[in-house]
């Protein structure tokens, strides 16, 4: 390899500056699963009946299925019975008012650029905080409820919203859907509820930050969003853990719902603990997301930003039940050193006259691997389904790799889809053109990353665009440009 | 400005450049001519700190620096500025960000504020008219799916707003149309100064017509072989190498002699 490749490739690499411990006392369980463990978590939450023993039918039905080993990703087997399925903030045991909450908590996620005392909170974006197992802090609670809005964590929802859950969960990702989702079905701890009620358009950006601090635990959240008739939502979800030499498993379940007209839009900015440079430690991000579009003229939009993480392992996905509904799958994948990600999306188009987008944006450094993987499937009743794919790939280096696996299954005749391809590498000249213009080799990489990743960036919010571009140390362009 | 003593380069292990020696002062314009392959451009990215070539003999001194110990971006900010031959495309990143970006970068260096945006567009919307060029190139991805002419015009935009003290200009002609050939040559000529030296690669004399060289210099096989004025490339456009290829082997059978003896 020649030297300025090797030079390009240390510029990618970055420190991760969200891997300090919150020393805080933890109500944790031993590691371990059987059905003990289930009901323990369930009662530790007051669950209701059919809670519990929907969790224990998915319990059931996971001893009888095998991990996945399909994805273009490579890792140790992973000891369920080590990790511990349940830990929480002693002094908590759900959501509190502010000021129960316990200072060190706040503390950290101020640390991690969330405030959460009134006085501090971002305008304009509610934030549930979920630490380890449980959720610290939902804000603007009750401003958000004056509009019917309703925005609590997972264990809330099941007290107070019950009937609601039960109608909706499981509905587009079934306990039995896949071996990750099902151990989730089974053990998921916490995670954030969405009701957004008949006409309402969401006034602020609702959002969950995920916090993994524990040692050992694995995090299991779940994520209901149902935008009713009408109604109009946009969330976001961040996430950052310790640096450990171990590595932790992340299964979350985020499930979407849109009925009539109604449009729900899903932003993530990525960034577990990679793991180090040799691929010591960091999270499995293994994920199910999935979206169903239920009822005419609905809309559901996935953006993506994942930068952290050993293995990424996701494909954020729509339903498009209602006729004219649309999906849409924006995607930036970042794998540095020895991270791996294998990430995509499946649009399967049901109703009449659907249509789908797909941008993924491929980036791969030091030894990392990436995958895009992704399924766009027409059933014979969808007339007049459409589909646009783009997915692009950046090396920078070259010991790392990009892959592409696009699958169509079209069963109408009339449907289009359309599938464009490109692999690059970062130029040497592209970096001496910047560079003769006075601009640094590491500002140039960023210049022309971020320029590579631009039409999936103006998907975001803006402040998560922002907060996009600083994580691939990236300035944002200016307002002229 | 630029003191360049016997300086020898290899590019892909083959020696381009074998002993260029040329010297530029703060004012003046000097044409460097010479046919396909001579080096020139060889020579023009050894002096911006292209990665990819070795020095191997000789030195260069800009402005009481030893070249070889600044780093391309330093070399940039130091105000060396080449006008590529074959200007990079970059897409999604616009080309006024890009310019701001250079320009803050240079500024820094240079100990003055950061410009902001407003302050940029303003001055940059000054810059345009030395190229007549529009607006709306701002706005569009660098140089992607810019015609080969804007592409040569949106490097003297650069050097317009970058200010550079030492421009080389790497054929800023080649595959221009007669008007477009006028205006980037007036524009270049404009951007003339006292304390600004410009050095032109160039295959045709006619950019001379309105940029009027101090010194004329002909590359041939990795060396200045003849120097003169104006009328040297005039000559060289009527004559070719031929007859300047004949009188150097001449010389160089008269040096072989002289070593022998
Ligand atoms: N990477 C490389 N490996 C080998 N030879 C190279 C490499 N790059 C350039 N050369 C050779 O160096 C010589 C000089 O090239 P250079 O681009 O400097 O010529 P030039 O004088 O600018 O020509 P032109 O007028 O065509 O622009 C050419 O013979 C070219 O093939
Ligand atoms: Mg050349």
């Amino acid at each position: 390899m020649s030297d300025s490749s090797h030079d390009i490739e240390s510029l990618a690499n970055r420190e991760y500056k969200w891997g300090f411990v919150t020393d805080i006392e933890q109500d944790t369980i031993p590691p371990g699963l059987n059905e003990d463990v289930i009901r323990h978590i369930s009662a530790k939450k007051g669950e209701p009946s059919w809670m519990l023993e929907w969790r224990l039918k998915a319990y059931r039905r996971w001893l009888e299925m095998t991990e996945p080993h399909w994805p273009h990703v490579h890792y140790d087997p992973i000891d369920y019975q080590s990790i511990v399925y349940y830990a929480a903030p002693k002094k908590q045991d759900g959501p509190a008012s502010l000021d129960e909450v316990d200072p060190e908590l706040l503390r950290t996620f101020e640390k991690l650029g969330i405030p959460l005392a009134e006085q501090k909170q971002l305008t304009g974006v509610a934030v549930d905080a979920v630490f380890d197992s449980v959720s610290v802090a939902t804000t603007f609670k009750e401003k958000l409820g004056e509009l019917g809005i309703i925005f609590c964590s997972m264990s809330e929802a099941l007290r107070d919203h019950s009937e609601l859950v039960k109608k909706y969960i499981g509905s587009v990702v079934p306990y039995s859907d896949n071996f990750f989702a099902t151990l989730n079905s089974a053990v998921f701890t916490d995670g954030s509820f969405v009701y957004v009620p008949k006409g309402v358009r969401c006034p602020m950006e609702l959002s969950t930050y995920f916090r993994i601090n524990a040692q050992k635990t694995g995090q299991f959240e779940r994520t209901l969003i149902v935008a009713d008739e009408g109604s109009h939502v946009s969330y976001l979800e961040g996430c950052t853990a310790p640096m450990r030499d171990e590595n932790q498993l992340h299964a979350a379940v985020v499930e979407l719902v849109a009925l009539e007209n109604a449009e729900i839009k899903y932003s993530t900015v990525q960034n577990w603990y990679p793991g180090d440079k040799d691929g010591r430690g960091g999270i499995f991000n293994f994920v199910t997301k999935r979206g169903r579009c239920a009822g005419r003229r609905s809309k559901i939009s996935w953006t993506q930003v994942e930068t952290g993480s050993a293995i990424t392992w996701k494909y954020p996905s729509v339903l498009l039940q209602g006729d004219d509904s649309i999906g849409e799958f924006y995607s930036v994948a970042v794998t540095n050193n020895r991270q791996q990600a294998d990430t995509g999306t499946k649009m399967i188009h049901i109703g009449k006259n659907t249509r789908s987008t797909i941008v993924s944006k491929g980036i791969s450094a030091g030894r990392g691997q990436n995958t895009y993987r992704g399924l766009v499937e027409v059933h014979p009743r969808a007339t007049d389904a459409r589909n646009y794919t783009q997915c692009d790939s950046l090396l920078i280096g070259d010991r790392c790799g990009a892959h592409t696996f696009p699958y169509i299954d079209a069963r109408n005749s009339e449907a289009v889809v359309e599938h464009e391809a490109c692999t690059s590498k970062i130029g040497e000249d592209q970096l001496f053109y910047c560079q003769q213009r006075g601009i640094s080799a590491e500002d140039a990489v960023s210049m022309i990353v971020n320029g590579f990743c631009k039409q999936v960036f103006r998907e975001l919010p803006m402040e998560f665009a922002v907060e996009a571009q600083k994580l691939l140390g990236v300035t944002l362009e200016g307002s002229v440009g | 400005m630029l003191e360049i003593r016997n300086l020898h380069a290899k590019v892909g292990g083959v020696e381009i450049l074998r002993g260029v020696d040329l010297t530029v002062r703060a004012g003046e314009v000097h044409a460097v001519m010479g046919p396909n392959g001579s080096g020139k451009s060889t020579l023009a990215h050894v002096l911006a700190g292209r990665p990819g070539y070795e020095v191997t003999a000789g030195e260069v001194i800009y402005e009481n620096h030893n070249l070889f110990d600044l780093a391309p971006e330093e070399r940039a900010q130091e105000g060396i500025f080449l006008a590529f031959q074959y200007p990079v495309e970059i897409p999604g990143v616009s080309n006024s960000y890009f310019l701001r970006a250079g320009l803050n970068a240079i500024r820094k260096e240079r100990g003055e504020p950061e410009i902001d945006a407003f302050e940029f567009l303003a001055l940059v919307r000054e810059k345009l008219k030395v190229v007549q060029m529009d607006e709306s190139f701002l706005n569009r991805s660098i140089n992607e799916g810019f015609s080969g002419g804007e592409k040569k015009r949106n490097e003297i935009l650069q050097m317009a707003v970058l200010e550079p003290k030492l421009a080389i200009l790497d054929e800023a002609d080649s595959g221009l149309d007669v008007d477009a050939l006028r205006i980037v040559a007036n524009g270049v000529n404009e951007l003339r100064r006292e304390d600004r030296a410009i050095v032109v690669v160039t295959h045709y004399q006619r950019i001379l017509n309105y940029l009027v060289p101090d010194f004329t210099h002909i590359l041939l096989n990795g060396r200045i072989v003849k120097s003169g004025d104006r009328e040297l490339a005039k000559q060289v456009e009527e004559h070719g190498y031929a007859w300047i290829e004949k009188e150097t082997a001449k010389t160089s059978q008269a040096e072989g002699r002289t070593l022998q003896a």
